[in-house]
């Protein structure tokens, strides 16, 4: 239930970027937001909707790319999707596997019309 | 139409503040613990065990957040150590910013400990930095085994879980190794240490603290 401070950071980021781009006007926001990031994407979305109602931020679209837990063995060094949580290397077997990708929460990009 | 390549975290300031506080404590050699889990798992309870065992001499301050009351607080205070509640009036985590506030008239270099209990909630605190070296989540036998599989992203953060009222196992359907299993499934590397309020585990969960404590102020321990 912390979607809606999420959603406040990523409006005050975008407050700053404004004053660097004089005149622009963004017309989306790309979010990666990590498995692990203990965001919840819908919540996020619905949180994004009511924040920016009746703002001058409500034309601005949201795209969120959700990105999956990702592990490298250290032994064989392959990577792989942790399915259902699992961290075992599925090559070697190897448990003590390390995440790599999953925990991102990250403004990737705005768009702007010039 | 063009794109700017944005690229930051979007908790960008909570994270720089919680570098900043990191750099605190590393320069007065204070350990600090967060202390996460669901409502009602027995954090407080813990930490009061906790506290009545210490050494005196130990230099301990707490921080615990809740939603709304000075409770948990006035039961912390018994022991003699500093203790300051958190009241986030409906926020369901702790940031940064808050424990900075918190700190702020207290002299850091005078301490070697700061715990900091969290909101009970596994969800959202998994996503604020505060600074801290460890996370640490308690899962009590009376909620489900499964949790570490349903609330993964707390368990893959957290250094150690503690699981707790393990007094309890011959009166609940609770099995201790599914749910330690379900631990290491998703944190292959996670600490895991059984306790009670009864006492149970409760030397071994003091020698964990000893043995960071030490790490700390002999510098082998630092939080990145």
């Amino acid at each position: 239930m912390h979607e809606l401070s999420i959603v406040s950071s990523v409006l005050d980021q975008l407050e700053k970027l404004k004053k660097q781009h004089e005149g622009a006007q963004f017309t989306k926001v790309g979010l990666r937001v990590g498995e692990l990031a203990g965001v919840d994407v819908d919540c996020l979305r619905f949180g994004f909707e009511c924040v920016v109602k009746d703002t001058p931020w409500e034309r601005l679209a949201l795209e969120i790319e959700e990105v999956p837990r990702r592990q490298r063995c250290p032994g064989c060094k392959a990577e792989f999707r942790a399915e259902n949580w699992a961290t075992a290397c599925p090559h070697c077997g190897e448990a003590a596997t390390i995440t790599i990708a999953g925990e991102e929460l990250q403004i990737a990009f705005v768009e702007v019309d010039e | 139409m063009s794109q700017i390549v944005v690229e930051k975290k979007v908790l960008n300031e909570n994270q720089k503040l919680a570098a900043e506080l990191r750099e605190k404590f590393r320069e007065h050699k204070i350990l600090v613990l967060n202390i996460i889990s669901a409502p009602g798992s027995g954090k407080t309870t813990l930490l009061e065990r906790t506290l009545e065992r210490l050494d005196k001499s130990k230099r301990v301050v707490l921080l615990t957040g809740d939603l709304q009351t000075e409770n948990d607080a006035k039961r912390l205070a018994q022991w003699g150590f500093p203790v300051k509640q958190i009241i986030t009036g409906g926020t369901c985590h702790l940031d940064a910013k808050m424990i900075e506030k918190h700190l702020a008239d207290w002299p850091l270099e005078d301490f070697d400990m700061l715990i900091i209990e969290n909101v009970g909630n596994l969800v959202c605190p998994t996503s604020y930095d505060l600074g801290e070296h460890f996370k640490i989540v308690i899962l009590s036998v009376t909620e489900g085994e499964d949790k570490p599989l349903k609330y993964p992203a707390i368990f893959v953060k957290s250094e150690l879980m503690i699981l707790s009222k393990v007094d309890l196992l011959p009166y609940v359907s609770f099995d201790a190794e599914v749910a330690k299993q379900n631990a290491r499934s998703v944190h292959p590397g996670i600490e895991i240490l059984e306790t009670s309020s009864k006492g149970e585990g409760l030397d071994a969960w003091m020698k964990w603290l000893e043995e960071k404590l030490a790490a700390v102020k002999s510098g082998e321990l630092v939080s990145a």
